[in-house]
């Protein structure tokens, strides 16, 4: 029994996986990143091996993935959550050629190959617009939870255009729209349309060749979901281990880097270490 | 992380010399009035005839790199856009303006009032603003030498002469400011220290063939371009590119490279970020990667493809370099030409995009820049975002997760498929 790790420290969640060779995904961890990142990171490891009902100590290699992944000091190496993202999507999907990842802070696509080596990836810049913050900005200043954005947009038939995609001037499009007596579930579909042709935007400019895969915390959005496949005018792969993408990535190179009969394959090579 | 393996030589000694010298003669203007000082832009500059007055250049942008890459340029950022300056206009504009009201200057001596402000706006329009207001400040009288933008392939004669008559107005002018009478046999001897230079300079950067590239045409060539645009019509720019070439020669014949191995070769295109120059040079070096080409060192001229100053025709040379023999005034299919040529003579594997914030005229198109060389020649394009002048617009943690998922990728490809050819004879290119 081999078992390896991926550790993807995100700007919001911390997302651990635990892999055996054979078994597949035996454990995984959710946890709030928080303000010390480290601590995260350990902490999501070690539930996630709870989980696996193993002891850390049997893990025989950890790849850290995500902003944080310098941070993971236990780790044995690093990669950037684009190639784990791939390689997570191109392992639940095999025929995955476009990966669209939404994140808390992060919005990416990801055109790959059909081992599942990236070509070409975007992301946005310097701006958090078509990002989870952005839904989340958007749930704070309606008065509701994340987790409700999502199936309340679905309820929206009239949905309203935003003039904006700023993640800060969004609140006051909002409260204006509010006040205007718009309904909640119009504001939201409004929202979610947006967002998903901002993010399309960006995703062109590498390619949408299918399938197509989305990755990320936003996945569990179904509402994000069906605006994106409704700008899209096709239907995206969503696995129900969508948030954890970048950590099984990470756990797959981790299996490879683990095992010595990989010695060959690129992948054993490139990890850039600290 | 493992620290870069960093050149360093006599020649960078000898650079150093240079540019302390001129900031010498830069202040012994400002106290004495002499020798007379023209303010000029870097891309097409006609420091040539400069020589027939004994006159000496003032880089605005080579004084707003130098804040920058000592880390003093948001002072006077902030001060220009106190005084209104917008956050989206040119930060050289604003870390130049804002230092000379504050007066900061990058060596810490005086720099003096120009004699003239000479805005050669060679593919820059910004400029035309950025010398008006320097002449405004500072009292100088502006001179606007207006250079057409390329709009064929080949500048027409009537282009050429129309830049002509205005360097012989220019020389009419200067005659006047300085009082001096332009000496015609010391411009001309300019002009072939010039074309000695350029020679030596294109040898330089066809070393970058070798692999190893026996120096980063991007991070070091920037050592290089002091010298290039303030000593090029000087025997102390030919004394010193002699001894960069014998350096550089050496290095090769002993098989070393920028890296103690050299794993990607790269071309940039784009200003760096000099703010954060050492920290953005170690993404690459962390990766053992060398650039081998740079479009930015071709913004003073493109000798490496072949052009010249001529003495026997100084004014058309000088004209002809302002027009076509830059990078900054020639349209962007030339500048896509010139890339791709970079990729496939100097054996690169991928090309890096540094988009500037504050820079539309370098950055616009670069997206598309970005989709010809990803999309229609399959070569690996990374596409960064930063400013060459403004510390605020770098986000380390961003363009370190490209930076290293771009070479994640890169390694994948070299190894999964054949390396691209690449020229280890040098010699058939020198001439």
């Amino acid at each position: 029994m081999r078992f390896a790790a991926g550790v993807d420290v995100g700007s919001t969640q911390t997302k651990a996986v635990v892999m055996e060779e054979s078994a597949g995904i035996v454990g995984r961890a959710l946890l709030d990143t928080g303000a010390n990142v480290t601590r995260a990171a350990e902490n999501a490891f070690h539930v996630a091996c709870r989980e696996a009902r193993i002891d850390p100590r049997d893990v025989g290699f950890v790849v850290g993935t995500g902003y944080g992944r310098y941070k993971i000091t236990f780790g044995n190496a690093q990669m950037t959550e684009i190639s784990c993202h791939a390689r997570g999507a191109s392992y639940i999907f095999p025929n995955t050629r476009t990966v669209i990842d939404m994140g808390g802070q992060d919005a990416k696509a990801i055109s790959i190959g059909a081992d599942g080596q990236v070509l070409d990836f975007v992301m946005n810049d310097k701006c958090a617009a078509g990002t989870g913050r952005f839904l989340s900005n958007a749930a704070d200043v309606m008065g509701i939870t994340l987790d409700e954005v999502g199936p309340l947009s679905l309820e929206g038939t009239r949905p309203v255009k935003l003039t904006t995609v700023c993640t800060v001037f969004v609140e006051s499009d909002i409260l204006s729209y509010l006040s205007m007596g718009k309904k909640p579930p119009d504001i939201l579909r409004g929202v979610h349309l947006a967002i998903a042709k901002r993010t399309i935007s960006l995703a062109r400019r590498v390619s949408l060749e299918p399938e197509i895969t989305m990755t990320g915390g936003v996945a569990r959005n179904l509402g994000m979901v069906q605006a994106l496949e409704e700008v899209l005018e096709t239907k995206l792969q969503i696995s129900p281990e969508a948030h954890f993408m970048g950590a099984i990535g990470a756990a797959l190179f981790a299996l490879e880097k683990e095992d010595e009969s990989f010695e060959a394959t690129v992948w054993r090579q490139p990890v850039c270490e600290t | 992380m493992q620290a870069p393996t960093e050149y360093r030589s006599q020649l960078h000694h000898r650079q150093k010399e240079l540019m302390v010298k001129w900031y010498d003669r830069l202040n012994e203007a400002a106290e004495t009035g002499n020798p007379p000082s023209v303010s000029m832009m870097i891309s097409g500059n006609c420091v040539e005839l400069l020589e027939g007055f004994d006159a000496v250049p003032i880089y605005p942008e080579i004084n707003a790199l130098q804040l920058a890459i000592r880390h003093q340029s948001l002072e006077p950022i902030l001060l220009a856009e106190e005084l209104g300056y917008a956050a989206d206009n040119c930060a050289y504009v604003k870390a130049d303006i804002g230092a000379y009201l504050k007066g900061i200057t990058p060596a810490g001596g005086k720099l003096p009032k120009p004699t003239l402000v000479l805005c050669n706006f060679v593919g820059c329009n910004t400029y035309l603003k950025w010398f008006e207001h320097v002449a405004e400040f500072t009292g100088a009288p502006l001179y606007t030498l207006d250079v057409p933008f390329m709009r064929l392939d080949e500048p027409s004669v009537a282009d050429i002469d129309y830049v002509v008559r205005q360097l012989k107005e220019l020389v009419k002018l200067l005659e006047g400011l300085t009082g001096r009478k332009f000496d015609y046999d010391r411009f001309k001897q300019g002009v072939r220290c010039a074309a000695r230079v350029e020679e030596l300079w294109s040898n330089i950067k066809h070393l970058a063939r070798t692999v190893p590239s026996p120096f980063d045409a991007y991070f070091d060539a920037i050592t290089l371009m002091g010298p290039l645009y303030v000593y090029r019509a000087k025997p102390e720019g030919v004394e010193f590119f002699e001894l960069a070439l014998q350096e550089l020669e050496e290095k090769v014949e002993r098989g070393e490279g920028v890296n103690d191995t050299e794993k990607f070769r790269l071309v940039f295109e784009g200003p760096p970020p000099y703010p954060h120059f050492r920290t953005f040079r170690d993404m690459f070096a962390k990766w053992k990667a060398c650039a081998v080409a740079s479009t930015y060192s071709t913004v003073g001229g493109l000798w490496e493809f072949g052009a010249r100053h001529d003495p026997e025709e100084p004014f058309e040379s000088v004209a002809l370099h302002m027009l076509a023999h830059n990078v900054t005034n020639r349209n962007y299919l030339q500048r896509y030409d010139q890339i791709k040529r970079y990729v496939e003579e100097w054996g690169a594997d991928g090309v890096i995009i540094h988009f500037v914030k504050s820079c539309r005229l370098f950055s616009a198109g670069q997206g598309d820049m970005r989709d010809y060389f990803t999309k229609v020649l399959g070569v690996p394009t990374l596409y960064l975002e930063s400013d060459l002048e403004d510390p605020r617009y770098f986000s380390e943690a961003q363009l370190r997760n490209r930076i290293d998922a771009y070479f994640e990728a890169l390694e994948h490809q070299k190894m999964t498929t054949s390396s691209p050819q690449r020229h280890k004879d040098t010699k058939e290119f020198h001439n």
